[in-house]
């Protein structure tokens, strides 16, 4: 691997910059690995990334029907925080948050993590109690967090709408100070390079048409390249996890939604920091390209069309405009969909299955992105012991026969 | 925007609509006899097909009637609309078939 420095980019400007290397290989799949990664999105290839790096296994595979990252890690608004309700969930993203904040030294790519904090918004008394709860919550579990009433808004984020004649009045916020972006396709791209160039085959064009089970135990897949063999098989597909479980005769307590996505002409910088919304059900910040990146809620029904619907697309605009008047007259410029994979509890499933040696990880709904080096981290150790981390163990299969849900719908605060 | 015919109201915009999930779930007659499995599969496991889907739908700013709607999940084509008294055609999708589009 060609490692990038200030002295890499002097060396390939003064060669106009036609001598960079390949930032990964395409190699042919070969007829078996020691573990299989079905999908190349963050999370997968986080986990063969760590699979490698943290327990000395290099003979793996991650297969992808597409081109990596092209799926929902491609396709979202980017919120990284860790201010989740629940003690289970906090430790999980906090875990993640961590390694965000080396992952670019790592990765030795930058992901370009900008912890330009995150304001959750409260409009009503409950929503103020609960983002005190909440905030408490964080803090017993060693994350920072804190509430911040309207005057200190205002000078931070100068065009929010703090007026109380608003329709929804905006009454304060939580802040998570080391919350912010990433770049998303850097992610699946530095995750892709670090695990390449310790030997982790990344194949892309390359479906999984099925999962082949003898005697209770994952042997292989199927795929449009041809069968591959392996024994650990990490099927990590965000809205198609139900489409794999099926392959292995399994069900799963998900569905699939499409989620929207939108961003504006690029304008000057006029918004440093990241505003979400749960009561008004939208969410902002600004690209340095200066477009405005705006996500909107999911489609209440089932789909895996990569598109929503309008009535949606209205909404998110609707909350947009109420939050920032200043933005009324802002183009938007594209707009897209991915499809989300909704538990129950709107918690994520890294878990081992009925079949052995098949591992799913899934579930991550509406606010995976975030998640993404926690979950590799996570799911390699669960894949490489057979056996849970404690950080993913309370986010079994099991859970939702013993009734240990980690319920953060509705109590983290809003899903991203 | 889809357009849902309700079965009493005829073709209305989605907006109209709320959506009830999976149609064809009925709650275990006698719930004590379930293992904790069967009781989550019942509580919580879909079949969240891509392809062909029944689900359930209200026509809340209407006539604020249930019935079952078979859509596909990945083109949202809808196929047909069932009142809840009457016998559903047999299944497209109950073999549990997969629409093969790619997308
Ligand atoms: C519009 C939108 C906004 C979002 N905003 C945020 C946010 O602000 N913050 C946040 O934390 N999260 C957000 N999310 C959620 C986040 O994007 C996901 O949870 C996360 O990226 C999931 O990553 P992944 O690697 O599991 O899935 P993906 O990136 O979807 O990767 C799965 C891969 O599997 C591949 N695949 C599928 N089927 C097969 C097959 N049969 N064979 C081989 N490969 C297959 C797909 O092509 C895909 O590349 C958002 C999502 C959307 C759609
Ligand atoms: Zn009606």
């Amino acid at each position: 691997m060609q490692r990038y420095s200030a002295f890499s980019l002097l060396r390939n400007a003064l060669g106009h910059n036609r001598n960079w290397g390949r930032v990964w290989r395409s190699p042919e799949p070969k007829q078996g690995y020691d573990a299989i990664i079905v999908g190349g999105g963050g999370h997968g290839l986080a986990t063969a990334y760590y699979l490698a790096k943290n327990h000395g296994m290099s003979n793996i595979a991650v297969l992808e029907k597409g081109w990596i990252g092209g799926g929902n890690t491609g396709r979202n608004t980017t919120i990284v925080r860790s201010n989740y309700l629940w003690t289970e969930a906090a430790l999980l993203y906090e875990k993640s948050m961590q390694l965000w904040e080396g992952l670019s030294q790592d990765l030795n790519y930058n992901v370009m993590f900008s912890q330009r904090g995150v304001y959750n918004l409260g409009h009503s008394l409950q929503d103020m109690r609960d983002i005190e709860r909440r905030v408490n919550a964080n803090r017993l579990n060693g994350i920072d967090a804190e509430v911040v009433g309207t005057a200190e808004l205002g000078k931070a984020i100068p065009h929010l709408n703090i007026s109380p004649g608003a329709r929804y009045p905006v009454l304060g916020a939580s802040l998570q100070r080391r919350g912010g972006v990433a770049r998303h396709d850097a992610v699946a791209w530095g995750f892709a390079r670090a695990a390449d160039a310790l030997g982790v085959d990344i194949i892309e064009q390359c479906a999984v048409t099925g999962i082949d089970v003898s005697g209770g135990k994952a042997v292989g897949v199927q795929t449009t390249r041809g069968p591959i063999a392996s024994d650990r098989i990490g099927v990590v597909v965000a809205g198609h996890a139900g489409v794999l479980a099926q392959m292995a005769d399994l069900r799963l307590p998900i569905e699939s939604h499409p989620l929207q996505a939108f961003v504006s002409e690029p304008i000057r910088p006029v918004l440093d920091t990241v505003v979400m919304s749960g009561a008004v059900h939208g969410y902002i910040s600004q690209s340095d390209k200066g477009e405005l990146v705006i996500g909107a809620g999911i489609d209440a029904y089932n789909g895996y069309g990569q598109r929503g619907s309008f009535p949606v697309i209205e909404h998110a605009m609707q909350a947009i405009v109420e939050l920032f008047p200043v933005f009324s007259r802002v183009r938007m410029l594209r707009l897209w969909g991915g499809i989300v994979d909704v538990a129950p509890d709107a918690c994520p499933i890294l878990s081992k299955t009925p079949v052995e040696g098949l591992y799913f990880n899934c579930g991550w709904g509406t606010g995976g992105f975030k998640a993404t080096p926690g979950s590799g981290w996570a799911f390699a150790h669960t894949m490489a012991h057979d056996e849970a981390h404690e950080l993913n163990a309370p986010f079994s299969l099991e859970r939702f026969s013993t009734g240990a849900l980690v319920d953060e719908h509705g109590a983290a605060a809003v899903a991203h | 925007m889809l357009l849902i015919e309700c079965p009493w109201c005829g073709p209305r915009a989605e907006t109209e609509f709320s959506h009830g999930g999976e149609a064809g779930i009925t709650r275990p007659a006698n719930p004590d006899a379930l293992s904790d499995a069967e009781w989550a599969d019942y509580l919580f496991y879909r079949s969240n097909p891509r392809g062909a889907h029944r689900e359930l739908w209200n026509h809340a700013r209407g006539c604020r009637r249930w019935f079952v709607v078979e859509r596909d999940t990945v083109t949202n084509r809808i196929a047909g609309s069932f009142r809840l008294d009457e016998a559903l055609p047999v299944p497209a999708s109950a073999a549990g078939k997969q629409a093969e589009q790619g997308d």
